[in-house]
């Protein structure tokens, strides 16, 4: 029994401490983000990594999303008669939830994985500890631009991924069940607001970029520097990033919309 | 890596690609013309109830929609609801007498403020105020009214 209680005492006191060094962390890269200004290409090659390469896995799920909700949405609402709102189901989860929810879930794994495992290696092969004897500060330069691209890259890969999804939703809506495409606009028009949906929308993907960043690069920077603990860092990263964004987007969509 | 121009370029593309399709979803998918304050004048009606009529809600007459509510608030003195309408500046030419009443389109549906041009010669202006107006049905009231006549009329109220 003592035994057990020092078990969750001691994993309790771990999660704390590394919680601690996260924030610690995020707070000493934020104030490394003036070095950005004097090197903006080390910013430009992070968002090619992080934002470029994940766009054709956002570009394609977004269309399938669309075409999947489209098509269930359908199925449901034609048996009230109103599958002419189709467009207005489609836009409102889309801007609301499926587009910053989903971009964030696919960032997490497609890039959030990749920048955790590039840190980690590069502690592991000892290049951080290399940075640092040269006096290059490594959160300034290797952390830092990482983050601002991941905190960057989301809001604009989730815009991607609503519009298209949207289109494929059009798509089917229109050449295979034979809704009108000028009411599957107008109702949508009618229906979804700027300041309500879309701009909310983009507010959660900003929050999600940056906790997805945070994450990636702090389990990174923090991983044991060997080749296990590289890839549970890796692993924890996928993993984590998917249940904060989840409990994250519950929280905002009760604070967001009434 | 690839050369730092190519790169450069791709992220470029990206940056617009992503804000493109912001802008697409601010003009295409939301309404955000009608956000912004419609060219106009304005008109006032006072209403015994607006049932669930909200601001932005539009304005029809004969089913065109020729503007929205802009305002909803509670009069004070008349202890009635204010509502504010804009109508849209191409249609200036409305009857002074012209009567303003809340509906409600289809069964379910949003509610709408119905206007039903009268006959005076001269035309509503900026501020003017809707000489009739018709509140919402509020279902309550009338299946109580219903009952209430049913019961005979007289008794206890």
């Amino acid at each position: 029994m003592t035994a057990w209680l020092q078990t969750l005492g001691a994993s309790t006191l771990a999660s704390l401490a590394t919680l601690g060094r996260s924030v610690q962390f995020l707070v000493r890269v934020a104030g490394g983000l003036d070095e950005l200004a004097r090197r903006p290409s080390l910013l430009v090659q992070q968002m090619h990594a992080v934002g470029v390469l994940t766009l054709v896995i956002i570009m394609v799920s977004g269309v399938f999303v669309g075409m999947v909700l489209a098509l269930q949405g359908y199925y449901t609402l034609v048996d009230f008669g109103a599958e002419q709102s189709l467009g207005v189901l489609v836009a409102l989860s889309l801007t609301r939830e499926l587009g910053p929810v989903v971009t964030a879930l696919l960032f997490a794994g497609r890039a959030g994985s990749s920048l955790t495992a590039e840190i980690g290696l590069m502690k592991a092969t000892e290049q951080l500890a290399g940075m640092e004897m040269m006096a290059v500060d490594p959160e300034r330069r290797v952390i830092a631009p990482r983050l601002l691209a991941a905190l960057l890259s989301l809001p604009l890969l989730a815009a991607i991924f609503t519009l298209l999804g949207i289109l494929g939703a059009y798509l089917v809506g229109t050449a295979m069940l034979g809704i009108d495409g000028g009411s599957f606009w107008s109702q949508m028009q009618a229906q979804v607001s700027f300041a309500d949906d879309i701009l909310n929308g983009m507010i959660k993907s900003v929050l999600f970029g940056l906790v997805a960043g945070w994450i990636a690069v702090f389990n990174g920077y923090d991983c044991m520097p060997t080749s296990h603990g590289v890839s549970r860092a890796t692993t924890r990263t996928v993993v984590m990033t998917s249940l904060v964004v989840l409990g994250l987007d519950f929280v905002l969509t009760a604070l967001m919309f009434d | 890596m690839n050369n730092p121009r190519s790169i450069e370029m791709a992220v470029g593309a990206f940056v617009a690609a992503g804000l493109a399709a912001l802008f697409v979803l601010a003009m295409q998918v939301s309404n955000i013309t009608a956000f912004q304050r419609t060219e106009g004048y304005t008109v006032v009606g006072y209403f015994q109830n607006v049932g669930g009529l909200r601001e932005r809600a539009p304005v029809r007459l004969s089913g065109v929609q020729i503007g929205r509510v802009s305002a909803i608030r509670l009069d004070q003195q008349r202890l009635e609801a204010r509502v504010e309408v804009t109508i849209d500046a191409a249609y200036d030419d409305l009857p002074s007498d012209t009567a303003a009443s809340i509906r409600t389109s289809g069964l379910l549906g949003e509610q709408y403020v119905s206007l039903e041009p009268g006959g005076m010669p001269d035309a509503l202006g900026q501020g003017d105020e809707f000489m009739l107006t018709q509140s919402a049905l509020v279902l309550e009231d009338i299946v109580g009214q219903f009952l209430y006549e049913q019961s005979g009329g007289g008794g206890s109220d």
